[in-house]
């Protein structure tokens, strides 16, 4: 639990959010402003090292990982909070590693750490600190009529007890499906193929838009969408929107500070056309 | 492609890599009992030349030269799917990364440009401290000769301002490139020993 009479966590953007991910810093930002929760930027923060050192040795991303967590708790600060799900895996990866390999691990880090730091995503945050209830008696706006269905993809969810996240209840069958993750660049019609089905299946679902949380996804099933359109020689025109976007939106946050221009399929007809303010606040039963 | 055929089971067994991959994993390969579950589970099956499955059969098997050639332990994408539904708890994706970096050492890489790709990468991170995503697209493209991969994401991306000309440097550059260098030294001394 947060502390509740200062909420103040350190915050690790990752570098995937200051740049083709932006929108999620944006609304992750907003969305916990609004919500009352104070994000300390962990200053000078480095990359995780993400896929690429944990392929080498997961002791390598753990250290580069446990550099931010270093600071964080230097900061004095308790938890540490990150959208990106690769970043989470590293950060708590990191803090694994501490326990198994203490030695080695301080041995390549050089710097005092205690390893009590915690690290959650930004779901966890919502979710178990800040609770489904506080957030739906600050609801604004009604998504009326609309399917979106919720994608989770690989790293959120897998392997259960690393990721502590209860199974998914909305019924997506291909919510935790992977989309080809980092395959774009280097064997982009592994991606063609994986994401073109996952969008196959939202659109058969009836679904308006696809929610997610996971930078890597959002860029291949939005930004890759025309790639996967030629790969199948389909249409798609679905919007993917950030779980952190739908939510600001649906708390009266200006679009702006959301990013929803950012984002490559537009979502403006979704939130133009489906949303009603609602009258009476506290009455919604939408989140 | 997979050459089940040329296989010579006895005659290229080494059990020190059995060894080698089990302590570096620390996952007991002779567990597993081959019920196919991690295949089942796995949605690369379909691009490698070993279902993740036969892997761990030929690990048990020793089957050094077979595995860390083999397409699909880079192919493999880390979801944890088949971790996930293993009946007897193996972290098999962590055997696959294990296998990975094994390939590295011994320099037999199947697959090049997804090698190349993790180097660029690395490299970034050495650098700026930070990924630099459009340069290491750049350097990719340059050094893997496919100077239009995601061209047709680019002007796109720029409208959107997603493809930033200017690094980020962080001010710690010196410390994060002082991980690596420990890194590469606890590596040396772990390799003699
Ligand atoms: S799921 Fe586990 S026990 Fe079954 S084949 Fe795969 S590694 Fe072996
Ligand atoms: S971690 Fe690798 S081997 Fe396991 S299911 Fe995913 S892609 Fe397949």
């Amino acid at each position: 639990m947060i502390d509740q009479t200062a909420k103040r966590i350190a915050y690790y953007p990752g570098c995937s959010v200051t740049g083709t991910a932006v929108e999620f810093d944006q609304s992750t930002r907003a969305l916990c402003a609004a919500l009352g929760v104070e994000l300390i930027e962990i200053p000078d923060w480095n990359c995780c090292g993400s896929t690429p050192a944990h392929s080498y040795d997961p002791l390598l991303g753990a250290a580069l990982a446990g550099r931010n967590l270093a600071m964080a708790e230097e900061m004095g600060l308790d938890v540490v909070m990150t959208p990106c799900p690769s970043c989470l895996k590293a950060l708590k990866e990191a803090l694994r590693k501490y326990e198994e390999k203490q030695h080695s691990f301080l041995d390549i880090l050089q710097m005092p750490f205690s390893g009590q730091i915690r690290a959650i995503s930004v779901l966890q945050l919502l979710y178990e600190d800040i609770s489904p209830k506080t957030i739906r008696e600050q609801i604004r706006y009604r998504l009326t009529n609309t399917v979106i269905v919720p994608y989770y993809g690989c790293l959120l969810s897998r392997p259960p007890e690393f990721a502590r996240f209860d199974d998914p209840v909305p019924e997506f069958p291909f919510k935790t499906e992977c989309c080809g993750a980092a395959y774009g660049v280097t064997q982009n019609h592994i991606v063609g193929k994986m994401t073109g089905r996952i969008l196959d299946m939202a659109r058969r679902l009836g679904a308006a838009a696809v929610a997610v949380a996971c930078p890597l996804c959002q860029q291949n099933l939005d930004l890759r969408q025309s790639q996967v359109n030629r790969f199948w020689h389909t249409t798609f025109q679905m919007p993917v929107v950030y779980i952190t976007q739908i939510l600001g939106f649906a708390l009266g946050i200006d679009p702006k500070k959301l990013g929803l221009d950012k984002l490559f399929v537009s979502a403006d007809d979704l939130f133009l056309e489906t949303s009603e303010p609602l009258e009476n606040p506290t009455e919604s039963k939408s989140v | 492609m997979a050459l089940v055929n040329d296989l010579r089971m006895p005659r290229d067994c080494d059990d020190n890599f059995i060894h080698q991959v089990e302590t570096e994993s620390g996952q007991q390969i002779s567990k597993c009992y081959q019920c196919g579950n991690c295949s089942a589970s796995c949605a690369y099956t379909y691009v490698y030349d070993y279902p993740v499955n036969q892997i761990m059969r030929l690990i048990q098997l020793g089957q050094k030269e077979a595995v860390l050639r083999s397409r699909s332990i880079w192919l493999c994408a880390d979801c944890q799917a088949c971790t996930t539904r293993c009946p007897y708890n193996i972290d098999i994706a962590r055997v696959m990364e294990t296998l990975r970096f094994l390939s590295v050492e011994e320099d037999t890489v199947s697959i090049k440009n997804i090698q190349l790709f993790y180097d660029e990468f690395i490299n970034s991170v050495k650098n700026f401290g930070r990924v630099f995503e459009t340069g290491l697209l750049a350097k990719y493209n340059l050094k893997a000769k496919k100077p239009f991969t995601d061209i047709d994401l680019a002007p796109k991306m720029l409208r959107k301002g997603k493809l930033p000309i200017i690094p980020h440097r962080i001010r710690g550059r010196k410390q994060v490139v002082d991980i690596f260098n420990r890194f590469e030294d606890y590596r040396k001394k772990k390799n003699l020993d």
